[in-house]
Order: structure tokens, then sequence, then C-alpha cells
């Protein structure tokens, strides 16, 4: 991890072991299956449900700041608390709620690498009884909402007809095609299927080694500097509700430090729903998506 | 409690790359099929053997799977 431009962001299961009874230190498990927290968890973690905990629930948006608050609270979480996040399926939603914690500015906010995969394949104890945190005694004061790392749809308009910023497309490549107009097996969410013209595929899960720990530094420069990105690019991410693309916007961010990447999490419902919005189909050329 | 037996292993169900991980927790096995790209997950069943837990897993896949639709490009 030494050599990633944030280190402190991540922390390995070894430190997770170490630390999860530490008072100063929280650990949360967010899942994309909610259910796979009640099987068994890292002993003392709570839970976060992403589709009733970290959005609003009523129209279309991430966690309003008054209700990110009371979760901080609720979660026995202060100001200064250490917050491990941790998940299925290599941390996928694990990185959602660690791009709202930064949209409201919690400081310390950290991934264990590899999530519950990792955990679990390493035999590593589990805990089956729920955790209900003592709630803090506050009061929490979250900042924000820190809008530089989220990207609207007037933004991605403009960005995409002034051609000077790297669109990311982290879906999988058939979605990317428009073959499928949702991952396979779940409902379809949007009316046209393709991607922003112009777009780069690179799927999510290719910065991730099978262990689901993050590639190296190295490797993740030749995966995304292959389409262009540097340290100084303009990046926009996007899938297709934003949470993929939490992901990738972590590690452009804080593994390999690029300065102006945001997260597009209207994304491809979003976009795919527009009417006269330009789409564009087909496979990618890049040699990223083989 | 541990798990222990922990495995994945790669198939093709109905066309589509399917990741199945299968695990032991104390007398029960734990499946869970997961569409490879991009991960989410179509089935998680628990149940008193393995072959149960994973036949039951790839069962309930093949259905969300079937379901899928592809588009002309």
């Amino acid at each position: 991890m030494a050599n990633y431009a944030h280190p402190e962001v991540l922390v390995n299961t070894d430190w997770v072991a170490a630390h999860a009874s530490d008072p100063k230190v929280r650990v949360v498990e967010v899942d994309v299956d909610t259910k796979a927290y009640d099987e068994g968890h890292v002993p003392g973690a709570s839970a976060w449900a992403w589709n009733t905990q970290l959005c609003d629930t009523v129209m279309r948006d991430i966690l309003p700041k008054a209700q990110f608050t009371a979760l901080m609270t609720q979660s026995g979480i202060d100001n200064d608390t250490t917050v491990v996040l941790y998940g299925d399926n290599n941390n996928w939603f694990a990185a959602w709620a660690f791009w709202q914690m930064k949209i409201y500015g919690h400081p310390d906010v950290r991934i264990m690498d590899g999530g519950r995969k990792k955990w679990l394949a390493e035999g590593r104890d589990l805990e089956t009884m729920s955790r209900k945190a003592t709630p803090s005694a506050g009061p929490y004061q979250a900042s924000g909402p820190e809008y530089s790392i989220r990207a609207f749809l007037p933004q991605v308009q403009q960005a995409q007809k002034a051609g000077d910023t790297i669109m990311i497309d982290v879906r999988s490549p058939q979605e990317f095609s428009g073959e499928i107009l949702s991952p396979p097996g779940l409902p379809e969410t949007c009316q046209r299927g393709g991607h922003i013209p112009g777009a780069r595929s690179v799927p999510w899960g290719k910065a991730c080694n099978d262990d689901g720990t993050f590639k190296s530094l190295e490797d993740l420069q030749k995966l995304y500097g292959a389409e262009g990105v540097t340290q100084s690019t303009p990046v926009v991410a996007y899938c297709r509700i934003g949470e993929r693309s939490s992901h990738t916007w972590f590690v452009l961010k804080y593994l390999m430090g690029v300065g102006n990447v945001v997260n597009y999490d209207g994304s491809w419902t979003e976009w795919g729903n527009l009417v006269g919005a330009p789409v564009e189909k087909g496979v990618a050329k890049s040699a990223s998506q083989a | 409690m541990k798990p222990q037996n922990y495995s994945e292993r790669k198939l093709e169900v109905e066309g589509w790359k399917v990741n199945l991980t299968v695990y032991q927790l104390g007398d029960k096995w734990h499946a869970k099929a997961d569409n490879v790209s991009p991960g989410a997950s179509l089935a998680r069943i628990v149940a008193d053997s393995r072959e149960d837990a994973e036949s039951k897993a790839l069962a309930r896949a093949k259905e969300l799977l079937s379901r899928t639709k592809r588009h002309p490009v």
C-alpha cells in the first residue's frame, strides 16, 4: 500500500482484526447484497443498507445532510472517529459510502482492502449477532456538501461537448456497447443502451485483484494510463446508478492521486433516459475492455 | 465462528459468467452466485449441504439470467 498516493485510506484485514474493538474505530459493513451482514460479519461491525440508509428514499439523491448527521450519531461515530468501511464484491458499496462520507467531510475514513471476500477467504472470525451501536454523545458536525467530487448532469453535458474531459464508463462491456440495459439478471432501468459519446470503457472490477484487494499502483497506472488518464487529467467516472463509479473514483483519487476526478452518480439511468441526449453504441476500441 | 472450506469458481449460466462462492459456517453451507461483471449478487442460499446450497443458488441465478434481454447493437 505504501506507494499509493494516499495509503492512509486503506487498512488490511490484520489491522481491522487488531482494531475492531478500539473505541476510536467504528467498522461498518456496506454490501451490494444487504442480507450478507446477517450471515456473519467482522466482530463488532455494524451495517448500513445502501438502498435505505445511504440515499434519499423519496427523491433520487444521496443522503441529505441532516440524515447523514443522524446516521453518524446513531452509528456511534464522532467527528474524530476512524471509520473503516468494507463490503462484498470488492468493496463496491463500501466505496459508495466512502464517497458520501467525503461529501460531508468526515476526516478519517478508510477501506479494508479486500473487503468481505478476503475476510472470509482468510477464515477469520465472524459474528452473527446484529450490532446496534451505542449512539454517540454528539453533536456530529457534518460539513459540506462538498460537490467538487460530484458531477451533475449539466457539468457532464458541457464536458462531453467540450471534449476536454476523460469520461470513464465503468460498467460491463455489454452495458457499454448497448447490448444489455442493466447488469445481467437485474431489471432494465433505462430507455436506451450505449454510452456517452467519447467515453472510454474501463470496467470497475479491473482495478482489483482476484482476492478483492486493489491492484498495485503500477498496474493501475497502466490500466488507466492506457485511456489517457494522468494525475492532472479531468476525469468523470460513471456507471448505471453511481456506485460502481464511486469505486473507480476512489481508485483514481486516493490510490493514483488524480487531482480532478468526479463521480457522476446520475450515471446511465439519467443519461440513458434523457430526451435528446447523444448516445453512442458499440464496443470500445480501447484495450482495457478486453 | 470461523468460515471454513471457502472456495470460488466461475461458471457459465445462460450464456453469462457467474461467480459461485461457497463456504461453511458452523453446520450450514452458504452459497452465493454473482454475475461476474459487474459483480451484483444474484442468489444467496443457506443449506444443510454444499450440494444443496450450490444447486439452489445456481437455479436462482439461471432464473434471473434467463430474463436478461440482449439488444441488437
